[in-house]
């Protein structure tokens, strides 16, 4: 019985040992890089990462293409614009989207910007305030905090709260940069981690004020006109209304096969008509400039 | 080599050390036999096991520390931890983020210690058998309820009921306070309990013959002896609640400024860290920064263990 005891033993502890060494030794690639340039004959997988503002659009566009092309898989995730634009730089992503130009850190990668959509920022306020319009002197006051009740822009009297992203966020550097002329925010404002939960926390803050993407619109909060003028997409195309920034699509050296294919089926008339307009954003043909 | 100690030496094991040749354990037992190499084998197997868990934390450690100690290279030592300006990238001032993690998890323990404590001692010595237990499962439950259940919890209850009671934005130091206390009051209970719980019979029994009232002996001779357990449950509460992050983030308010009231929005180290990781390039002194705030969290809770395992061995010494 001892003998039988220690080779059930030994057995397990061999097994053991033969599974920790064969799951350390894992690192199969996931990815098969796209071979030929023009046609894409084998199963290809393309990953897109970055920015969440674009991902509802490269969302669509990716159900559309697979539905068209049975051989490419594409996946899409989050992350964020920086994440988006580290993983393209570094190869793990064929595509990084991404709400900002390229860093300077990644200058030199050789990343080609491909400019798949205008997205516009609208103002939002909790339904309880009573202003409409916004001039950009007023919005530049409110946001670095120096005007802190509502009465001081022909509101009823009512403090003003502030909810926006984190400093490290893309769709504040755009407001930043336009709005505020590169001006400091009020540090005392609250932020959230997701446009959503801004979105969350003006419509259930009276007096509060913040910015979303055009397409997180929705019923629940106001939209404040900016120097009078509305958002609307004739407005950002006739450039009425400067408050927008260019959705970029990077990839390392110029796209070929199916990344090339996909970027192309994004820009096309056909997409950018349909999807891009009901998601929200702006196609890109449509810009004046 | 002779070892005058045999193989359970407990504690002088830090090289493998298979059992001598000659070992009296071996009577009998063939030199080159499966029993042999299976005890070999296994110890070889344990050891492996906890080099390699110990290998991995300290790992992480170096890793967080190298990237964070990284700061240091674009931005001063005084400006990173002494400024109270958070706003990269030309001003690094952790300082703002410390304070707020320090002061939601000093509010947390303020609410939980003295409700926690109580509990324990209703359940140690005061709750009829039935009561405990059914009362101390139910307690246990609590600590495995996600904290993003919390985080959500707090948002859409307790930030408009602080909305409406304060007039501020809702969001900010007091809520944080409140949910970080629910999520440790079990730590504390059942911990605290436990220490009750071993202080010896005698003592309690001596208390009682002498003539004290129940109170008097809880609070003359319990508590007393067992302070060592209650003060690790209290340090370990406190390092949970200044490691935790979804719960605070999202009803903190994350704003960089250190808070003048119990309504007004705070950051805290964990906050901020969910909050801009995904989003710094990488590379940046942004970056290494909150590699920074991650290594200032770790020595926090690393201390808050040694002193945990310091106050705790100085067991029921009368």
């Amino acid at each position: 019985m001892n003998s039988l005891k220690s080779r059930i033993i030994a057995g397990a502890a061999l097994t053991l040992a033969l599974t920790v060494a064969l799951t350390g030794c894992s690192g199969t690639k996931q990815q098969d890089q796209p071979s030929q340039p023009s046609q894409p004959a084998q199963k290809e997988t393309i990953t897109a990462v970055g920015s969440t503002a674009l991902l509802p659009l490269v969302q669509a566009a990716k159900e559309e293409f697979e539905k068209n092309n049975a051989n490419v898989t594409i996946n899409v995730s989050g992350g964020g614009s920086f994440t988006g634009l580290t993983q393209v730089a570094n190869g793990a992503a064929q595509i990084g989207n991404s709400d900002v130009d390229v860093t300077p850190e990644l200058k030199d990668k050789g990343l080609v910007d491909h400019k798949v959509a205008v997205a516009p920022f609208v103002i939002i306020v909790n339904p309880s305030v009573t202003v409409e319009s916004l001039t950009q002197d007023q919005l530049i006051g409110i946001f670095t905090g120096k005007i802190k009740d509502w009465k001081e822009v022909s509101g009823k009297a009512e403090k003003i709260t502030i909810i926006h992203r984190p400093a490290s966020s893309g769709s504040r550097a755009t407001i930043k940069a336009i709005v505020l002329k590169g001006q400091e925010f009020d540090p005392s404002a609250v932020t959230q981690d997701s446009t959503g939960k801004v979105f969350d926390g003006i419509k259930s803050t009276p007096g509060s004020i913040g910015y979303i993407d055009a397409a997180y619109l929705k019923d629940g909060v106001k939209a404040v006109a900016y120097n009078g003028v509305k958002y609307s997409a004739e407005a950002v195309t006739s450039g009425k209304y400067p408050v927008y920034a260019y959705e970029h699509m990077f990839t390392k050296g110029e796209a070929t096969g199916a990344t090339k294919a996909f970027i192309d089926y994004i820009l096309s008339a056909g997409f950018q008509n349909s999807y891009v307009e009901a998601k929200g954003f702006v196609p890109v043909s449509k810009m004046s400039k | 080599m002779q070892l005058s100690s045999g193989p359970w030496d407990g504690g002088l094991a830090c090289r493998p050390q298979p059992v001598l040749v000659a070992h009296p354990i071996w009577q009998g037992v063939p030199r080159l036999s499966l029993t042999r190499i299976t005890d070999r084998l296994m110890f070889v197997l344990l050891w492996t096991s906890a080099v390699l868990v110990a290998v991995v934390i300290a790992a992480i450690i170096l890793f967080v520390g190298k990237e964070g100690v990284t700061t240091f290279r674009t931005a001063s030592l005084a400006s990173v931890l002494l400024s109270p300006r958070w706003a990269p990238p030309q001003s690094f001032g952790i300082l703002i983020f410390f304070l707020g993690s320090l002061a939601v998890t000093v509010l947390a323990m303020v609410i939980a210690v003295p409700v926690g404590l109580a509990g324990s001692i209703f359940l140690a010595k005061l709750a009829p058998e039935w009561m405990r237990v059914l009362m101390r499962p139910a307690i246990n439950l609590f600590v495995g309820i996600p904290s993003v259940v919390y985080g959500y919890v707090g948002m859409t209850v307790l930030v408009p009921l602080a909305r409406q009671v304060s007039g501020s934005v809702g969001f900010g130091l007091g809520v944080a306070g409140i949910i970080l206390a629910v999520m440790v009051l079990p730590t504390i209970t059942t911990v605290s309990e436990d220490a009750i719980r071993s202080v010896p019979t005698a003592l309690v029994e001596g208390s009682l013959a002498l003539g004290a009232t129940r109170w008097e002996t809880i609070s003359r001779v319990i508590l007393p002896a067992a302070r060592p357990g209650i003060l690790a449950s209290i340090i370990l509460a406190f390092a949970r609640a200044f490691g935790e992050t979804t719960a605070v983030q999202m009803v903190v308010g994350n704003a960089p400024i250190f808070p003048r009231n119990l309504f007004e929005p705070t950051s805290t180290l964990t906050s901020e860290i969910i909050q801009e990781m995904g989003q710094t390039a990488p590379g940046t002194t942004w970056y290494f920064s909150l590699f920074l705030m991650a290594f200032g969290l770790l020595l926090t809770s690393l201390v808050a263990i040694l002193v945990v395992r310091y106050v705790a061995r100085r067991g029921v010494a009368a």
